[in-house]
Order: structure tokens, then C-alpha cells, then sequence
């Protein structure tokens, strides 16, 4: 008799712990065939609460952190993927189909990805920066900054290479992050948070959410501790009125196209000007 | 203290140095027109409340030919222009505002209410510096590390406020030309008057038709500029409140935007703060340009041990601030600039005595006609007041106090805002490590309020999107980059 699979249960990120949803509901997700592939967490509006009050208590700590050490850790993300490759793979041809070819790709893509950013998190302000000529006996600078907490929603279709390109650039900078992780094709994220886990990332960095991005969306936009919003993968039709319910704290949102650009860390930073007497 | 040790003989800068016409029509392609409904309004002197001249409300389809010429322009010839020659004429309005800077000045202090020494010595000068800054950007775009070759949005919508009229419009007009974009600028319903100067150098310049247009009217025209679907960008400098309602609109139409909104500055003083300098910054902090200002240092946060001693210097300062004609050039502390602005001090300070917090103000005698608020401070103020939650924008000093360097910095980001805020030690370690804490966009470190077109300004969290001067203000006028 042929062994009997040890099945996984597919729970929620939050605060560095694999909880799962408190409203206890679940939903079906199915393959790329049509079969059934497992129940994951259907995240409610107090899981969201409870990520971003997580996601603030770890700003502080991993803003502060050196960007020598954030660049060690999204490295080290990238290490301990490289050794999951397997189970990325097969959960991508599972969910979303396509060639065994395309999933590796992706899936390198992905793991190059955070090595791309690993190498930014010490060189962005280099780059963003600057010393300013002002007229007068001044010393004055400009600095990006974190923006803060940062809400995602992840792109629904390309599950894995899309949610890295949104999270990498956004903790790459010292943000936090709460993500909406694909709502049909969760099985990724759900992977990439075990091995978050294990990358010595602290407890809260990133928080990420499975479950109906309708019914989570609106109250991440509407959060007045979230500071900005990459809303890449939501639907156009709902664009506005997540703008709309962002500009409650004038939110910093945002839409990319490019998966691979500075643009998506620095616009989730603030620039910060600091002025100083020069003088003896 | 002998009262007379202070007293000057006035001297007032001449009026003659401007001549103001009895109306004014709208700056639109290069030319003056009369708006379409021949509404007028009048904009006042707030320190005497003398009409100055009558005002075109521009209306719905003012703002579309307006529109329509920067399209044109932009179309026709300044997308076409190559840049070295765009800067050029940002060279040119440079130095005619410098040469007409006395004009600007004196007019900017009739219809603001500012003191003289100010427009003269920081509102002009820099208004022209920017101007001078950008110009030199115009050809060099492509080093600015914002892309190669990149390109302008196309026609821009500005809104800027009343607080520093002439220098607002150059820190709006400035970077959108360097950059290639041309400019549909409304002035605030109570300031339009240098607005409407800078066209006139604008023609002097032989800057094309529609390059630059200028309308004037109240909120509804500004709406009306917001909502016009050939607008490409909008960049807006005022209220928190108004801010938000473009944040809602430019969800829908999916405009690219710059705000510039409200601030609740903390401005804090260590125990080892270089005491009298610090006295001078608070007082520059808040009672520059009658407080009328979105970085104003309004809450002054200071360590416990040294409260007493820093209170009594401070009220010492404030009681040789010199309120009057902002025409004098011994002046200090100038007109508020409307009544409705007034009212607004007004009620704020009530609710400081209502709230329980003490109001102290030197003993000086107002004017009797215009619009005149006294320099106060309030002692006993807590985070829950609402003169320490909500932006006054006025000669008022909410002071508070903490005993750790964690608390100060609790305290000063305890706000919805993030625009500025001030730092006052001796100790390098302590200025580094607070300006890293301080949630806010520009940080001054034993100095506060100091501007330059090179040194980036706008805010954290609800105080706006974008940076305005330096390289980082060029970002937002040009398409792609953040």
C-alpha cells in the first residue's frame, strides 16, 4: 500500500506566528486542473487589525536596524527559498499551472529578486540623498526615511515573483508590512512566510493575510496606522475607492508596473531635511 | 524696564515704490481679459482694511481658456523649445524680480500684511533665488538621477495660499517650467496682488504666450482647476482639510499630485540647549510672518529642569516685540491677514482658556482698525488641548514639558502632522539621534525656519505628498518618478 500524504494546514503570518484566523473561517481553493487543494485561512477585519498593530511594533526595531543587517537578512531570505525551491515549484504549477519551466523561472526570479534588494538596503540613501548648497552658514541634508507600515496587495495572478516584488522593496527600506497575499493562489505566500520565518526577519516585519481581497482591501485602505499602499494587485474597478479611503491620512498609494525598480522603494521613503548651524 | 529704551521714531518704507491699479483683469495667454461673468471681489490691506484694488473672480470657463492656453503652449511651443533656452527665461524672471524686488516687496506687505523686513529680506530674495535655482536645472535633467531624458506631465494646475504669496508661486512656477511643464497658477483670494505683478514680468520676460497663466478667485475657481480634465498635475499648497478633499478628487480622475498641508510643528529644547539663541528661535519659530506659517515651531517642548528659567527669558523677548504697521521697517510682528483668519486665532486661543491651559501675552497696544492678534504664549498646555492638537496659524505658543529625551520625542510626534520641527542641545549625539526620531520632513537643529531653493521642504503623514526645492522637487514634475 502505496504511503498516505502528510497533507499541510495553511494558516495565517502574523507577528511571526502561524495563527489561524480568529473569526475560525476557512475558504476552498482549487487547482489549476479544478481539483480541490486545501482550506486556507479566511482572514477577517480584527486578523488585519491584529497584523497591523504587529507591523507597528516592529517598525521601530527594524527601522533602527543598520542597513548593513536588513541587507544581511533579505539575503538570507533568499537562501533559505533557494533550499525550498521543490515546494515552490510544485504549489505554483498547482495553483496557477503554466510549465514546470515557467514555475522555476519564477521562482529564480523571486529568489534573485530579494538578492537584488538585499544589495539596496545600504545604498538607497547614497542614491536618494544628498548634501544641499543652501546660501548660507548651514550644514543641511536630505535623507530617505521608512515611510512606516505599509499595506500590499499582492498581485493576484503571478503569485510568488509578484508578491516578493512588492514586499522586498518596501522592507528593504525599513518599512513594516501588512500584504493581502493572492486570494485564488494564497499556497505561495502562505511558504514564503514559513521561510521568513526561519531568516532571522523580526516578528512583524512582514505580515501577510489569505482570504478575499473584496472584503480585506477596503479596511486595509481605511487603517489610520497604515502609511502607505501598494495596490498593484487590485482590481482597477475598485482603484478609486480605495484612493478614496486612503486620503482619510493621506496615504502614500501607489501602483507599479516594473517589478524591479528604485521607484518602489522610494516611494514608500520620505525624504527628511535636516539643517545645522556651522560656526565655532 | 524703562519702557522708551525700545522706542524708535517710525520708518516706513515708502508706498509710492508700487502702484496698484483699481482692477485687475485674468493673466491668460499672455494677455489681460476680463472674466467671463465680470465678477469682481476686492482684496483688502489687512492692517488698515483699505481696499487695494478690485479682483476677477474667474469662473468655470475662465479656468477652461486658461487651461487651453497652457495645452497650446505646452503643445506648440514650450515642449518644443530646447531646454538650455527654457532656463534662459527662468534666468530672466529671476533678475527682474531682483530688480523689481522693492515693488514686489512692498506690494506683498500691502496686501499679506507681513512686516516689510520680512517680504524685503527672506519672501522676495528667495522668491528670486528660486526662480535663479531652477533656471539652472532646465538643461541638466538628465543628471538629476530621475531618468534619462525624462518628460514633463504637460499642463499644471497650482493652488498656493496666503502665508507667503510671491514665494509660493515661485516655489510652484519655478520647478514646473524648469522641467518643462506649463502653468495655470491660482493665487489666494486675499493675496492675488504679486501674482498679478509676476505676470507683468512674465511679459517683460517675453516668456511665450500660455506658458504661464494666472487666475484669480476663491475656492470655487481652485475647485474648478482641480476638476478640469486638462489638467495633468496638480500641486497645492494649503490647509490639511482641503488637501484631503484633492486626495478624494484625484482618486477618480488619477491626476498626478503635490501637497503641501498643514503642520503642528514640536519645536524642542534639551536641558542643554544654548538658552538665549534658543529664546531667539522660538521666537523666530513662531511669531515669524505673524504665525501665519505651516512649519511654525507652535509647540514648544521643553525640559523640565530649565522651563523656568527659559519662560522667564522668553516672555522677557516677547515683551520687545514691536506690533504695528508691517509698513515700518521696525516692525516685527505684522497684520493677520484677514478677518475670517482672525476669528479663527480667536477661537482656537478660547479654547486654550476654556481647556484650561494660561494665556500670557505682553502688554501692547493693537491698532484700532485691521486685523491684529497679540504674540501669547499658553503654559499648562497638555497633548489633549486642542491648541496642541490643532493648527492655529497664528502668533500663539502652546508650551509643554517632558523630563526624558524619549518623552520629548513622544510628545513632538503625538500629531497627525510631520512638516517640521525644531531641535535645541549642544550635543551633537543628542541633535542626530532626535532628528532620526523626529517624524517630520525638515528638521532644524539650533535654527528654525530657514528655506533655501537647494534644501528640500514638505511633510510627513497628513502634512502632504512630495518635496518642493532641491533635486527632490523636481521628482514630482516630471512623469515616472516619486
Amino acid at each position: 500500500m502505496s504511503r498516505i500524504d502528510i497533507k499541510k494546514t495553511y494558516k495565517l503570518f502574523i507577528g511571526g506566528q502561524f495563527p489561524r484566523s480568529e473569526s475560525g473561517r476557512t475558504y476552498e481553493i482549487k487547482g489549476a486542473n479544478g481539483k480541490f487543494i486545501a482550506n486556507p485561512a479566511l482572514a477577517s477585519r480584527k486578523d488585519l487589525r491584529d497584523s497591523v498593530t504587529a507591523a507597528k511594533s516592529a517598525l521601530s526595531g527594524w527601522s533602527s536596524a543598520t542597513a548593513f543587517n536588513r541587507g544581511q537578512i533579505l539575503y538570507r531570505i533568499a537562501e533559505i527559498m533557494e533550499g525550498r525551491r521543490d515546494q515552490f515549484v510544485t504549489e505554483i504549477i498547482a495553483l496557477e499551472g503554466g510549465t514546470a519551466k515557467a514555475a522555476h523561472a519564477q521562482v529564480e526570479q523571486a529568489i534573485d529578486l530579494w538578492v537584488w534588494y538585499a544589495g539596496w538596503c545600504d545604498k538607497i540613501s547614497t542614491i536618494a540623498g544628498a548634501t544641499n548648497p543652501i546660501a548660507g552658514p548651514y550644514y543641511n541634508f536630505t535623507t530617505p526615511e521608512e515611510l512606516g507600515v505599509v499595506g500590499i496587495i499582492s498581485d493576484q495572478k503571478v503569485s510568488l515573483l509578484g508578491l516578493v516584488a512588492a514586499i522586498a522593496p518596501v522592507i528593504a527600506t525599513g518599512n513594516t508590512a501588512v500584504v493581502i497575499a493572492s486570494e485564488k493562489r494564497p499556497l505561495s505566500a502562505i511558504t514564503l512566510g514559513e521561510a521568513l520565518a526561519t531568516s532571522d526577519l523580526p516578528a512583524g516585519v512582514l505580515n501577510i493575510l489569505t482570504g478575499k481581497v473584496s472584503e480585506l482591501a477596503p479596511w486595509l485602505a481605511s487603517h489610520m496606522e497604515i502609511d502607505g499602499l501598494d495596490i498593484s494587485g487590485a482590481d482597477s474597478k475598485v482603484e478609486s475607492e480605495l484612493r478614496i479611503a486612503g486620503a482619510e491620512n493621506l496615504k502614500r498609494i501607489h501602483r507599479f508596473n516594473k517589478s524591479q525598480s528604485p521607484q518602489r522603494m522610494l516611494a514608500f521613503m520620505e525624504a527628511k531635511t535636516v539643517w545645522h548651524p556651522i560656526g565655532v | 524696564m524703562d519702557k522708551n529704551l525700545f522706542e524708535y521714531a517710525p520708518a516706513p518704507e515708502s508706498r509710492a515704490l508700487v502702484s496698484i491699479k483699481a482692477q485687475y483683469g485674468l493673466f491668460i495667454n499672455g494677455a489681460w481679459v476680463e472674466p467671463k461673468t465680470k465678477d469682481k471681489f476686492a482684496t483688502i490691506n489687512p492692517a488698515n482694511e483699505e481696499v487695494l484694488s478690485k479682483i476677477s473672480q474667474a469662473s468655470d470657463s475662465d479656468v477652461d481658456r486658461a487651461v487651453k492656453a497652457a495645452r497650446a503652449a505646452y503643445l506648440k511651443t514650450w515642449s518644443k523649445m530646447p531646454a538650455k533656452e527654457r532656463g534662459k527665461y527662468l534666468f530672466r524672471i529671476a533678475r527682474i524680480m531682483q530688480e523689481r524686488a522693492r515693488e514686489f516687496a512692498v506690494l506683498e506687505t500691502l496686501d499679506n500684511g507681513k512686516p516689510i523686513r520680512e517680504s524685503r529680506d527672506v519672501d522676495v530674495p528667495l522668491a528670486a533665488a528660486h526662480f535663479f535655482y531652477h533656471a539652472g536645472w532646465a538643461d541638466k535633467l538628465d543628471y538629476a538621477g530621475l531618468g534619462i531624458n525624462p518628460k514633463p506631465h504637460g499642463v499644471v494646475g497650482q493652488i498656493i495660499p496666503w502665508n507667503f504669496p510671491l514665494l509660493m508661486l515661485a516655489w510652484k512656477i519655478a520647478p514646473a517650467l524648469a522641467t518643462g511643464n506649463t502653468v495655470v497658477l491660482k493665487p489666494a483670494e486675499t493675496t492675488p496682488l504679486t501674482a498679478l505683478l509676476f505676470a507683468e514680468i512674465c511679459q517683460q520676460a517675453e516668456l511665450p504666450a500660455g506658458v504661464v497663466n494666472i487666475i484669480t478667485g476663491d475656492g470655487a475657481t481652485g475647485a474648478a482647476l482641480v476638476n478640469h480634465p486638462g489638467i495633468d498635475k496638480i500641486a497645492f499648497t494649503g490647509s490639511t482639510e482641503v488637501g484631503k478633499l484633492i486626495a478624494r478628487s484625484i482618486a477618480i480622475s488619477g491626476k498626478s499630485v503635490t501637497l503641501e498641508l498643514g503642520g503642528k510643528a514640536a519645536n524642542i529644547v534639551f536641558e542643554d540647549a544654548p538658552i538665549d539663541e534658543a529664546v531667539e528661535g522660538i521666537v523666530n519659530g513662531i511669531f515669524f510672518n505673524q504665525g501665519h506659517v505651516c512649519c511654525a515651531g507652535s509647540r514648544l517642548i521643553v525640559q523640565e529642569n530649565i522651563y523656568d528659567e527659559l519662560l522667564a527669558k522668553l516672555k522677557r523677548r516677547m515683551s520687545l516685540i514691536r506690533v504695528g504697521d508691517p509698513l515700518d521697517k521696525n516692525t516685527d510682528l505684522g497684520a493677520i491677514n484677514s478677518a475670517a483668519q482672525l476669528a479663527k486665532i480667536k477661537e482656537l486661543s478660547a479654547s486654550g482658556d476654556t481647556e484650561g491651559a494660561f494665556r500670557w501675552n505682553p502688554d501692547c497696544q493693537l491698532p484700532s482698525k485691521g486685523f491684529w492678534f497679540a504674540p501669547t504664549i499658553f503654559t499648562g498646555v497638555t497633548q489633549s488641548h486642542r491648541i496642541a492638537r490643532e493648527e492655529i496659524f497664528g502668533p500663539v505658543l502652546s508650551v509643554l514639558t517632558f523630563r526624558t529625551p524619549q518623552e520629548a520625542i513622544e510628545k513632538a510626534n503625538n500629531t497627525p502632522y510631520g512638516l517640521s520641527a525644531g531641535i535645541w542641545s549642544e550635543k551633537g549625539s543628542r541633535i542626530l539621534w532626535a532628528s532620526k526620531a523626529l517624524k517630520a520632513g525638515v528638521i532644524w537643529a539650533n535654527t528654525f525656519n530657514k528655506f533655501d531653493p537647494a534644501s528640500p521642504f514638505g511633510g510627513y503623514k497628513e502634512s502632504g505628498w512630495g518635496r518642493e526645492g532641491g533635486r527632490h522637487g523636481l521628482a514630482p514634475y516630471l512623469k515616472g518618478t516619486k
